[in-house]
């Protein structure tokens, strides 16, 4: 009895992290499209200096952060996927819409505070797991510059 | 105070360098939030209060970085980097940290 328990447990929970989160995951991408969509006039480039310019430009750090969790049905796969090796699909999409999510967050940050370019992006991700299900936190911060009316 | 990660800021040049300054904390979450957490483990997806958590510390470490730099006469940091590391299940530590500078008007 305990055991059949312990089984239906496991195969709801099994059903619930790869229908819920199958959901949640298309929703989050449509959603991430449409933001990416909307911010696509404010600019966010990598490189380390600012664009040659003599004009003055305000500066200041910008910084957009996501803590996103694996589900149930990954964490499962990748269990499985562990003893056979390859990749690991379900955690890449993870990871991606994680990390397009934390750069729209930045650019949100920002245009919040009136800059429009963003220089100096840069991508860091730490796992912060407590349990057996991943969660990973990841953070864009990047220099905003505001050029200064002359 | 101008913090940024760029290594020169348009318009300014760096007067002075005044050395290293970071600003750290360890946070750890809490009870409550770590069993919504755990709920949310089975469907996946964001975990809002620990997004909110790491941005109120990295937040903290940028204050306490910028503190430290104001306290050594400096006007600004470039070239600041950020580091997490997770201490135990459960805590980590968000670290700031750049270069104090007096920055004047180019």
């Amino acid at each position: 009895m305990g055991a059949l328990l312990e089984i239906g447990l496991f195969v709801t929970l099994l059903a619930l992290g790869y229908g819920v989160g199958r959901v949640l995951e298309r929703r989050h991408y449509a959603s991430i499209r449409r933001r990416e969509r909307e911010l696509a006039d404010v600019l966010a480039f990598t490189m380390r200096f600012p664009p040659a310019s003599t004009r003055a430009q305000d500066a200041f750090l910008v910084c957009g952060s996501v803590v996103v969790s694996s589900d149930y049905f990954k964490t499962f796969v990748a269990g499985l996927r562990g003893l056979v090796g390859g990749r690991f699909r379900g955690y890449e999409s993870l990871l991606e819409r994680a990390r397009r999510e934390a750069l729209l967050r930045l650019k949100q940050d920002a245009l919040a505070r009136g800059a429009r370019l963003v220089v100096c992006v840069r991508f860091e991700s730490t796992s912060i797991t407590s349990g057996r299900t991943p969660s990973i936190e990841v953070v864009a911060y990047g220099t905003a510059l505001v050029p200064r009316p002359r | 105070m101008i913090t940024s990660n760029l290594e020169l800021i348009p318009g300014m040049r760096v007067a002075e360098h005044l050395g290293i300054v970071q600003g750290s904390t360890v946070r750890a979450k809490h009870v409550g939030k770590d069993l919504f957490a755990s709920l949310k483990n089975i469907v996946g997806g964001e975990l809002k209060s620990y997004t909110e958590l790491m941005q109120e510390a990295r937040a903290e470490a940028v204050a306490r970085m910028e503190a430290e730099a104001r306290s050594i006469g400096a006007n600004g940091v470039l070239n600041v980097r950020f580091a997490t590391t997770s201490i135990t299940a459960g805590a980590a530590e968000i670290l700031a940290y750049g270069s104090a500078v007096r920055l004047v008007e180019a």
